[in-house]
């Protein structure tokens, strides 16, 4: 036992030095990608790759228009990091290498662009609320009112999140009270909620509802459009491939991307 | 293991352990204590010190907390009551498939939590297998309530408390059962008078590593149980969402769980579980 032991701990810092050294060769061969931080000095637009940090409910449409994106610009790879904006807000001002941020609501957007790390954001679609009721509407939910009705569960965002922020706003705004039996962390799992039929209503984005693809129903409210959510688009200020970034941004403003988007049911600013 | 077979060698006992400390060991050891405890200091660096009372005697910090102690409490005693005879099924009774079945007790280790918590849902939310025959027979719903946190948080501790007694019976010394089955013990008075005392302190272990899981589970308790304050906001889903808006809340939630387990672990490390 006691001799086997050094053997044992001469053996793992090999294994680490091991790993160590087969990653540097694999990302050395691994070529185009790689090189062009070695070159980015001298050449800073040859680089390939663009990252965009996107709302969780721009999953659809930005992956659409990353596909169309790489089409155009031949051997160039859009990487996406979808989720919650406040949660993509925090991750760039500790540092992570986004090119282009497109957040939900202009105060998560405000977050970066106060660390000074977002140029000048732009507005490029709308998102209103509607209710999201499952396929068979068992409980019978037919406007904003019902929501109030304690045998109705209600799940609904979090305040700290855009669409928990705006569900607030359009229940103020139509003067209700209403109890959830939840408040998730993100617009797509409280959506999860109502397809699986464990509440019998959710207030969650319009396009939410369509890319569920009918599992669950939705309900427009007048009060919704006191409640619109802009989403704000920006460079990034610490950009890798600034040059990408814009031209990514474009094609986001261009009419192909209104036409990507508002087909999935965001509105034109 | 390794002192009951060295001692005798040894002769001189422990003389071993005070000669030259081999590096290759200890550099390892070293490196391996700062990357657990990094990211604590980092927590304490950053923690905003000066509003940290003020910040701590909020309402719903203390209502987070108290949730969060009472369910993963509750969480242990459920795995207690359910854990130990399923520990003592694996351990000491040979049954067709018992090598499929322990496999399937540790799938909660390696499930993500948030897997398990769609599981959960899909057996016993409220158009689940059985939660939809218990909501039209008792109309019981268990999703969004405070038992759901105990059921998310045991479904996901559980395997941590069967590993360890089983571990215990494994490791115990048989002819002391053997011995009261000669002297016509039923197997019922065998299990409860002579193992059970024999391997309290791993069944002790389990329960507290039992604990400290339940009292960190997330990702299970968010999507089976929801999170409303009072209800179901334990105090890992107050941290999460504290960090969407208020990173330095979120510190401050992180040190008070900190501070309370680390706290409740090493006085119950002291009084059960002695070290060899």
């Amino acid at each position: 036992m006691l001799r086997r032991q050094p053997r044992w701990a001469v053996a793992l810092p090999l294994v680490i030095a091991l790993v160590g050294l087969s990653g540097c060769g694999s990302t050395g061969t691994a070529a185009p990608s790689d090189s062009a931080p070695a070159s980015a000095p001298a050449a800073p637009a040859e680089a390939t790759t663009v990252t965009v940090f996107a709302a969780a409910s721009l999953t659809g449409t930005f992956t659409e228009l990353g596909k169309s994106f790489e089409a155009a610009h031949p051997g160039t790879t859009v990487k996406f990091n979808f989720g919650s904006s406040a949660t993509l807000a925090q991750q760039i001002t500790a540092g992570a290498p986004a090119d282009v941020f497109a957040a939900a609501s202009p105060a998560t957007m405000k977050t970066v662009s106060d660390a000074g790390l977002a140029g000048s954001p732009t507005t490029f679609v709308r998102n209103k609320l509607e209710i999201a009721v499952p396929a068979d509407n068992a409980a019978k939910v037919d406007g904003l009112k019902d929501l109030t009705d304690p045998k109705v569960k209600v799940a609904l965002c979090a305040e700290q999140v855009p669409c928990g922020a705006a569900a607030v706003k359009a229940l103020d705004a139509a003067g209700l009270k209403v109890t959830p039996v939840t408040l998730e962390q993100d617009v797509k799992a409280t959506l999860t909620k109502v397809e699986l039929g464990e509440v019998d209503a959710a207030l969650v984005y319009r396009t939410d509802v369509l890319a569920s693809g009918g599992k669950v129903k939705g309900i427009a409210f007048p009060e919704a459009d006191k409640a619109i959510n802009d989403y704000p688009i920006a460079v990034s200020a610490k950009a890798p491939a600034p040059g990408l970034a814009k031209q990514f941004v474009d094609l986001v403003l261009s009419p192909e991307g209104k036409g990507v988007l508002t087909k999935a049911g965001f509105e034109a600013p | 293991m390794t002192p009951t077979t060295a001692a005798p060698v040894q002769g001189a006992e422990r003389r071993g352990t005070t000669g030259r400390l081999p590096w290759l060991l200890v550099v390892p050891a070293v490196l391996g204590l700062a990357f657990l405890v990094l990211p604590l200091a980092g927590l304490l660096i950053r923690a905003p010190w000066p509003t940290l009372l003020d910040r701590l005697s909020e309402p719903q910090v203390l209502e987070a907390l108290r949730l969060s102690l009472v369910t993963s409490t509750i969480a242990t005693a459920g795995c207690l009551l359910f854990g130990v005879p399923l520990a003592w099924l694996l351990a000491r009774v040979t049954f067709p498939g018992r090598r499929l079945v322990r496999a399937l007790v540790t799938v909660p280790l390696v499930l993500p939590p948030v897997v398990g918590g769609v599981a959960l849902l899909l057996v016993l939310g409220r158009r689940g297998l059985i939660g939809q025959w218990l909501d039209v027979t008792f109309g019981i719903t268990l999703p969004f309530t405070t038992t759901g946190v105990v059921i998310a948080e045991a479904f996901v501790a559980m395997p941590f408390l069967v590993i360890s007694v089983e571990g215990a019976l494994r490791a115990a010394d048989q002819r002391f059962e053997e011995a009261a089955a000669t002297l016509g013990a039923s197997r019922w008075t065998i299990f409860h008078r002579v193992t059970l005392p024999l391997i309290m302190p791993g069944v002790v272990a389990g329960a507290v590593l039992c604990w400290a899981r339940a009292l960190g589970e997330f990702g299970a308790t968010i999507t089976f149980a929801g999170n409303f304050p009072g209800t179901t906001r334990t105090m890992p889903l107050a941290v999460y969402l504290a960090m969407e808006t208020e990173p330095e809340a979120a510190i401050v939630l992180s040190l008070v769980l900190l501070a309370v387990s680390v706290i409740i672990l090493a006085s119950l490390r002291d009084r059960w579980v002695s070290s060899p």
